[in-house]
């Protein structure tokens, strides 16, 4: 049975070296994270990615990952250290590795670089994905107005990018199509990552007449501070149920396992391409955790809002939508362009919060 | 009154660790030893503490194991750095840096496991006094603790004969030694001190501040610990009143953050002038504020040089190696 695999084998070999485009025989992947595996959020999210990967494509592929990479110097280094080790294609997974990305691209143009959350691709080698997170945070914010009964949600939010912001305007305008009144509350812990400082947010939001928490943190600790506190919360990044069984609404899971397998495949038969990534609900990339701790009836809007968003009936960014400081911004029925999205440096009206410059 | 004692509730908790850790690092470099491994055993106390909590289901069985492994942990670095005489920065440094990746490698089959929590020790009839009852005398056994070290260190360090050895260790080890003072004993004693501080440290931020294990957790608090020796110039009762304030910038930045100030309008002129200027200073400047007034603090302290003299342990992070 051995040899005839090895005859396999060789044939495989022989076939790929006469195919036109430059397909590999085995491809080794490689992995930045800025946090550590297990923070039970957005890195974790994407070392499950990378399992997604070597599950799909088995002895065709190899992975490494680096976590805890600082955004700054280190990452230039780190992912210049991958680039000069074999990786074939390096998933770069913060914001804060843009530039660095493109930089350590210029020098290896070989190389297939795929930069999370951002939107500088220098070389054509360096392609940008990114979820659709927000149309998950719209449904927290409906689910988050009919469940609070101070009317104020409590945001924990990182770092004043596109991103970022992007998700607290559709919680936002979620929460205000079931209570124009509703109040969001912002805080800005200023770091993807610190239990602490999370909790310590939490509790202040709490303090302040908070009695839903939303995080666009990493750590399970504002859940934990939730449970602690008898309001309930939404998970961030991926399913924190076991820290707040009876204060978990739901949580935005990301998913990036089809992403990931999809793009390793295409460096495998040689037909990889720059893209511009910017998937959702309907492709799988958002994923929500079920909806727990809450009446029937609110179950059934948020679910229905789901598959709006799902089947593209709707987008989280439909107009009438204005900013904050009461300009008209989105006309009645106009759908927001993925570009301002993308860039997006303005809070739409009713979010309780100075967004900082 | 409700709102006040929530936020110095929260205070209190942010600072506790800070105490700890400080107070034990403190000990360490008034015997002359500069011990920058502080972030390494805090974290190596966390992940002890959350474990030895979880295997024996008791708490305070936590607190005890994370104080041991941060002290065996420190005994390391007081051989390295004393017994072998190697540079006492880096040696520190080498430290933090393993204890990040050890506990990491340790605390793997903990991460996602929510931990046992150590409950409040509530005092009767103190702790029925309307504020203060609940400040003060129904806080969790590690407050009392960080509390009760600040006399402890205070008194060992200034009012006994051993506390006045060990000072003189830290300010001249030389003539320490000539004086028949056994340097090597007192200064591996003081190191431990300092571990198993930063380890209680360590277990208070997985058992009481956020009761889980996650990597990294420390998040940088050992480095505001070192820093806070420094700004109180090496006297405990300014530790205290360095950690309460560096924890109260915290704590106050993210609650001015969350204000409306819409909503404090009936508050009197003064009040309201001041809490709309915090507000609109950036989140980010009032994160930097602790080591910003570390380095105030060290550029004042420099500036005069009696203060100096007095307070610093002059054989600060020199290695020592008896003449005979």
């Amino acid at each position: 049975m051995k040899k005839v695999l090895g005859i396999v084998a060789a044939f495989g070999i022989a076939l790929s070296a006469s195919t036109a485009y430059a397909a590999m025989d085995k491809v080794k992947a490689c992995f930045i994270y800025v946090g550590s595996i297990g923070d039970f959020g957005w890195s974790y999210q994407h070392d499950q990615g990378r399992l997604a990967v070597e599950e799909a494509l088995g002895d065709k592929v190899e992975t490494a990952y680096l976590e805890s990479v600082p955004e700054g110097a280190d990452a230039e280094r780190a992912i210049e250290r991958f680039a000069r080790s074999g990786c074939n294609i390096i998933f770069t997974t913060s914001f804060g590795y843009m530039d660095a990305t493109n930089k350590v691209a210029g020098k290896f143009p070989d190389v297939k670089f795929e930069h999370a959350t951002g939107y500088k691709r220098e070389h054509p080698n360096v392609s940008t994905y990114n979820s659709r997170f927000h149309e998950g945070r719209y449904v927290q914010g409906q689910i988050a107005a009919k469940m609070s009964s101070s009317g104020v949600a409590g945001y924990i939010a990182s770092f004043p990018i596109p991103e970022v912001v992007m998700g607290i305007n559709a919680f936002t305008l979620g929460a205000q199509s079931v209570n124009p009144d509703f109040k969001l509350k912002v805080v800005w812990a200023n770091t993807w990552f610190d239990p602490g400082k999370e909790a310590d947010a939490a509790k202040a939001l709490i303090d302040q007449g908070a009695d839903i928490i939303t995080q666009h943190t990493d750590s399970t600790a504002p859940m934990q501070v939730a449970a602690e506190r008898g309001v309930k919360a939404f998970g961030q990044a991926s399913d924190m149920i076991n820290f707040g069984k009876e204060t978990q609404l739901t949580a935005i899971i990301d998913d990036w396992g089809p992403y990931y397998v999809e793009r390793v495949k295409a460096v495998l038969e040689g037909t990889w391409e720059q893209v511009d990534v910017w998937a959702g609900m309907k492709e799988g990339h958002v994923v929500m955790a079920p909806y727990t701790n809450m009446p029937d009836d609110v179950k059934a809007m948020a679910e229905e809002t789901q598959a709006k968003i799902t089947s593209g009936e709707f987008d989280p960014y439909t107009g009438p939508v204005k900013k904050q400081d009461g300009s008209d911004w989105l006309a009645e029925g106009e759908v927001a362009d993925a570009g301002v999205l993308l860039g997006m440096n303005f809070y739409v009206a009713g979010v309780d919060d100075q967004l900082p410059q | 009154m409700g709102m006040l004692e929530a936020i110095l509730l929260t205070v209190f908790t942010a600072a506790t660790p800070l105490l700890i850790a400080a107070m034990g690092e403190l000990v360490a470099e008034r015997s002359g030893v500069l011990n920058l491994g502080v972030e390494g055993m805090m974290i190596m106390g966390a992940i002890a503490g959350f474990a030895f909590a979880q295997m024996s289901g008791n708490p305070y069985i936590g607190a005890l194991g994370g104080m041991a492994v941060g002290a065996l942990f420190s005994l390391l670095f007081a051989f390295l750095a004393l017994t072998l005489v190697t540079n006492q920065v880096a040696t520190g440094l080498a430290l933090t840096i393993l204890g990040l990746g050890l506990s990491g490698l340790w605390g793997e089959a903990f991460v996602g496991i929510p931990g046992v929590k150590l409950q409040p020790v509530v005092i009767p009839l103190l702790s029925d006094i309307p504020l203060i009852g609940r400040l003060f005398f129904a806080q969790d056994a590690l407050f009392y603790v960080s509390i009760a070290l600040v006399f402890a260190v205070s008194w060992f360090l200034f009012k006994t004969k051993a506390g006045l050895t060990l000072r003189s260790v830290g300010d001249n080890h030389h003539s320490a030694h000539a004086l028949g003072i056994n340097v090597m004993r007192v200064r591996y004693l003081a190191v431990m001190f300092g571990g198993a501080c930063a380890g209680l440290a360590g277990s208070h931020l997985s058992l009481v501040y956020t009761t889980q294990w996650i990597e990294n957790m420390s998040a940088g608090r050992g480095w505001i610990a070192l820093a806070l020796v420094v700004f109180a110039s090496w006297r405990p009762w300014r530790i205290l009143f360095g950690a309460y304030l560096f924890g109260a910038i915290t704590i106050m930045q993210l609650h001015i953050q969350a204000l409306n100030l819409g909503d404090v309008e009936f508050l009197p002129g003064p009040i309201y002038g001041i809490l709309s200027l915090l507000k609109s200073i950036p989140a980010q400047f009032l994160s930097s504020l602790p080591y910003l007034a570390t380095i105030v603090v060290l550029v004042l302290i420099s500036r005069n040089r009696r203060l100096t003299l007095i307070n610093t342990p002059a054989m600060l992070g020199q290695g020592f190696v008896p003449d005979r």
